[in-house]
């Protein structure tokens, strides 16, 4: 063997453990071998059975919202400065592209409190609404350009966040929540909900409002819902509930029993912000309420100094901080454990209900039994495909036929461990990438052979024909796997999620067979025929 | 073993059937299409609400119809899947708002239709954490010792177990054997559950809006695929090699697409990806060819075009038959053994294959002598004392790098 070889075979070698690494990592039993198999190998949800939704959030009720928001403060304040109106509207915009076309109308403004009126609005607004005349009484504000388009952005994440914050409250922890692909005006949010078969509920919960409660806590924190049950003897009052506190990174979570009746709810809350603490300089959400839940949340909090109250959103404790005095509108949440999650809680408290309507685009929901069956019958139809192939290439090639095999089952194990360090999840369209794999793996290994057996009528020697054969088919391979791995990056630019997990695939699996087919199998090639002492023969 | 040895078809000289046969295909698909009024497209592209159900006995289509028919406006179909106790429920919607609707129309009313409904939750039917839900208090009430996270657990075995069934029990004694199932907790179910005749193995809902975008990026990413590789062969080889290999896939499509019309099949993304895929494997056969014509180019210079194509045809012609052979068997093997999801995927396969290997011959290389006889015949009516030019024009294939 020559060190040309063996250098090559090394490299081989190492290739071929880093896959199998990455595949199986380093299992000490059966069991964890599988574990490891089914962490690495991620199926899609059409394989593992699961659902997706594809949601849109109407942000021009985002747009109203604020809108509204503004018209309801303009009647506050313009009578506080003895300004007159005789008219405050706002329009409707329908769409999705509209929301920025938000306007609101204000008429009747006397001409000498104009200037009072454009300073109360230049107050609060300046920058980020435009005020305009229409004639000297009546006036329309429009939303900046920079505002809408904050609008939007803030919109999109706090809907992200609460769908996100819901979902997980359910417990479905693998679930994921991202903004899908595009462009950021069609917001749309994808939802995927591995090992959901009825999607019926999320739906539901996306689509109920009013989920920030805050509550007297009466007992807690217990370690269990049991315990929490046995410290009230077992029976619960009438205006008693157990709450499960939210899940944090290693520790389980808490149970609280808690008031039934909410002291303020979301619907109270005017906003909520994170901030530093000036004594301690620790994180800290604060609140502003409105003005009638001010009233009734001073006289709670005066009553019940030292205890706690529990911050309830979708029905699950985020918090339980203590009460260390009188608050009216004006409140601040402490104990939290640094600047994420004061931000967190501020966006929940201020996204407690989203911020916009969610509209239903899209489900696919299978169920686990179909997902298993697709994944027998593919793996027979893989099984009995391959076998076929491997037979045939030993008859037909006979030693050289081995020569394939390896090359094909190196591919498929490049190809899997590929697909799991790049954390690409394996789909129905993937799997066509795959079997496309193998046809030209295949046909890579037919190629070359049918050269050598070329070559070796022309009357070449065994050494000789190997070497042309292997040059010869090499244009050809690599001709065919350009076009596709062209072909491919054009439909990852331009397909969708299905067309794109078609194209990963089969880039990652023709990279790998050109490896493969030719590195490989020209050195076992190499290998053998140096094996040999005198005589070279080659059985193909 | 060798099954091709120094073979002389004269291919091109019989590609007048063939192409006669190809211009069959195609007028017999598109006129299928044109009187269907284009490619029935599944759900994903059209919109609309699918269920597939599974029943543990055969499948009352009748009566799912007639539950159905008046809950829904528009058009219900109820349809078995022809040997198995499966039926697939879809029906059309009209715009995005009834989109959910309609999905929980068809649940619903399937519900009511079959189950016993009598406050019990339908095993058959719902989600681990649904079932875990409704045992908590029972068995908490049964005085069974047992941990949330014990709960959690067996829900989830009693789940996979069910998947493992095809996803229907029909008693649920099936259960004893499950992890963490005992006794108790088969009376528990008894008790707060049922089991409903069907199970629903899918649902889908797309959106019209959704569809029409859907179909509108997979034309136009399969589009812009096919000028990439027209572009990368024209620059390996020579811009006609492009057009003729374009052509042939092009064919190949359009063909498999007719096929889908006459047989009354749908096109769903997963058919959409097979025919990504029947492209990928005629382009590939059509290189292999080509690639040796152009090969021979150089070093057969006295042959004619037509000779020289025969030849290059029959020299691969051992590979070809092998690689289509092989390829095929597994797309059979596919279609065979590969169940109802991957049916519309594994036909297309099939087709795409057979009329893959065969158009690289029949399409794609009669267009290069097409495109040659054109020239030699525009250079023979062209006036006396042009430059004369080398009688083979494609040999310029020769300056292709290498």
């Amino acid at each position: 063997m020559n060190s040309n070889v063996r250098f090559r075979a090394i490299a081989i070698l190492i290739i071929i453990l880093v896959c199998v690494y990455g595949i199986i990592g380093l299992p000490t039993s059966k069991d964890e071998l599988v574990a490891n198999w089914q962490k690495n190998i991620k199926l899609g949800l059409d394989l593992k059975g699961g659902s997706q939704l594809m949601l849109q959030v109407q942000l021009q009720d985002a747009f109203k919202a604020t809108a509204d928001g503004i018209i309801q403060k303009l009647k506050e304040e313009l009578p506080k400065s003895g300004i007159v109106y005789t008219e405050m509207t706002r329009n409707d915009p329908q769409s999705l592209a509209d929301g920025d076309k938000i306007q609101i109308d204000i008429k009747g403004i006397d001409a000498t409190k104009a200037g009072n009126f454009r300073q109360i609005v230049q107050d609060n607004w300046g920058g980020t609404w435009i005020l305009t005349p229409v004639n000297s009484t009546d006036y329309r504000m429009t939303i900046a350009t920079s505002e809408a388009l904050k609008l939007r952005a803030d919109t999109l994440t706090q809907s992200i966040a609460t769908i996100d914050k819901k979902i997980n409250g359910l417990g479905l922890s693998e679930s994921t929540v991202q903004q899908r692909g595009g462009s950021a005006s069609d917001a749309e949010i994808l939802v995927q909900l591995p090992g959901v078969d009825d999607p019926a509920r999320v739906k539901q919960l996306l689509k109920t409002q009013a989920v920030l409660e805050l509550k007297e806590v009466k007992g807690g924190p217990f370690p269990s819902d049991a315990d929490a049950r046995a410290s009230k003897g077992g029976v619960l009052g009438l205006d008693e509930q157990v709450a499960k506190g939210i899940t944090r990174a290693g520790s389980p979570p808490d149970y609280w029993i808690l008031a039934r009746t909410p002291v303020v709810t979301g619907r109270d809350l005017r906003n909520a912000s994170p901030q530093q603490s000036s004594q301690n300089g620790g994180w800290q959400t604060s609140f502003v309420l409105s003005q009638d839940a001010a009233k009734r949340f001073e006289r709670f909090t005066a009553a019940h100094i030292n205890d706690r109250l529990a911050i309830v959103l979708d029905k699950m404790v985020l918090s339980a901080p203590v009460i260390h005095g009188k608050i009216s509108d004006n409140g601040v949440i402490e104990g939290l454990s640094g600047q994420e999650e004061a931000q967190d809680l501020a966006l929940n408290l201020r996204a407690g209900s989203l911020p916009a309507g969610i509209e239903v685009l899209e489900e696919r929901t299978v169920g686990p039994s179909l997902g298993s069956d697709s994944i027998k019958a593919g793996t027979v139809a893989g099984v009995a495909g391959v076998g076929v192939v491997v037979a045939f290439m030993l008859v037909y090639y006979r030693r050289s036929g081995v020569n394939a095999t390896l090359a094909l089952v190196l591919n498929a194990v490049i190809l899997i461990a590929a697909l799991s360090y790049f954390d690409a999840v394996l789909t129905l369209p993937g799997i066509a990438g795959v079997i496309l794999t193998i046809g030209m793996a295949v046909d890579s290994n037919v190629l070359i052979f049918e050269r050598i057996r070329e070559e070796l009528r022309a009357g070449k020697a065994a050494i000789a024909a190997v070497d042309a054969g292997f040059k010869k088919a090499f244009l050809t391979i690599i001709d065919t796997h350009v076009t596709t791995v062209v072909s491919c990056a054009i439909l990852f630019l331009f397909g969708t999620g299905p067309v794109k997990g078609f194209a990963v695939t089969l880039v990652i699996g023709l990279l790998a067979n050109v490896f493969t087919a030719v590195f490989v199998s020209r050195t076992i090639f190499d290998w053998e025929l140096g094996m040999q002492k005198k005589a070279v023969t080659l059985s193909i | 073993m060798e099954l091709f040895k120094n073979t002389h078809f004269d291919f091109l000289g019989k590609k007048w059937p063939f192409i006669g046969a190809s211009l069959v295909l195609t007028v017999a698909g598109l006129v299928s299409l044109a009187m269907k009024g284009g490619p029935k497209y599944g759900i994903d592209f059209n919109g609309g609400a699918l269920m597939y159900l599974r029943f543990n006995q055969e499948p009352p289509v009748q009566k799912i119809r007639a539950a159905l028919t008046g809950k829904i406006p528009g058009e219900i179909s109820v349809q078995q899947i022809s040997g198995r106790q499966e039926v697939l429920v879809g029906t059309e919607i009209a715009g995005e708002k009834e989109l959910n609707q309609n999905r929980q129309i068809i649940e619903d009313t399937l519900r009511a239709t079959f189950s016993s409904n009598d406050g019990k939750l339908d095993v058959n039917n719902s989600a681990a954490e649904q079932l875990a839900d409704k045992l908590r208090e029972p068995l908490l009430q049964a005085g069974v010792a047992m941990s949330e996270q014990e709960l959690q657990d067996m829900s989830k075995a009693i789940e996979q177990s069910r998947a493992s069934k095809g996803g229907i029990l029909s008693s649920f004694d099936e259960l004893s054997s499950v992890k963490g199932v005992t006794p108790q907790v088969i009376a528990a179910l008894k008790k707060e559950c049922s089991l409903g005749p069907f199970t629903i193995l899918s649902a889908e809902v797309v959106g019209p809006k959704v569809g029409a975008e859907l179909r509108r990026q997979a034309i136009l990413a399969t589009l812009y695929a096919l000028g990439g590789m027209l572009i990368y062969i024209a620059f390996r080889f020579e811009w006609i090699y492009g057009v003729a290999a374009v052509v042939a896939v092009f064919h190949d499509t359009m063909i498999t697409v007719g096929l889908f019309s006459l047989f009354n099949k749908e096109i769903s993304l997963t058919v959409v990806a097979a025919l990504l895929t029947l492209v990928g494997y005629s382009m590939n056969d059509t290189i292999v060819v080509f690639d040796r014509i152009r090969e021979n180019l150089k070093i057969m210079r006295r042959e004619k075009l037509e000779d020289l194509i025969n030849i290059s045809v029959n020299q691969t012609l051992s590979r070809t038959v092998l690689t289509s052979g092989l390829t095929l068997l597994t797309a059979l093997s596919l279609f065979v053994f590969g169940g109802q999801v991957l049916n519309g995927f594994s036909f297309a396969l099939v087709v795409g294959i057979i009329v893959g290997t065969y158009s690289s011959v029949f399409i794609a290389s009669p267009i290069l002598i097409f495109w040659q006889n054109l020239i030699e015949s525009r250079k023979k009516a062209a006036p006396q004392g042009a430059v004369k030019e080398p009688s083979r024009e494609l040999a310029g294939a020769r300056k292709a790098k290498r």
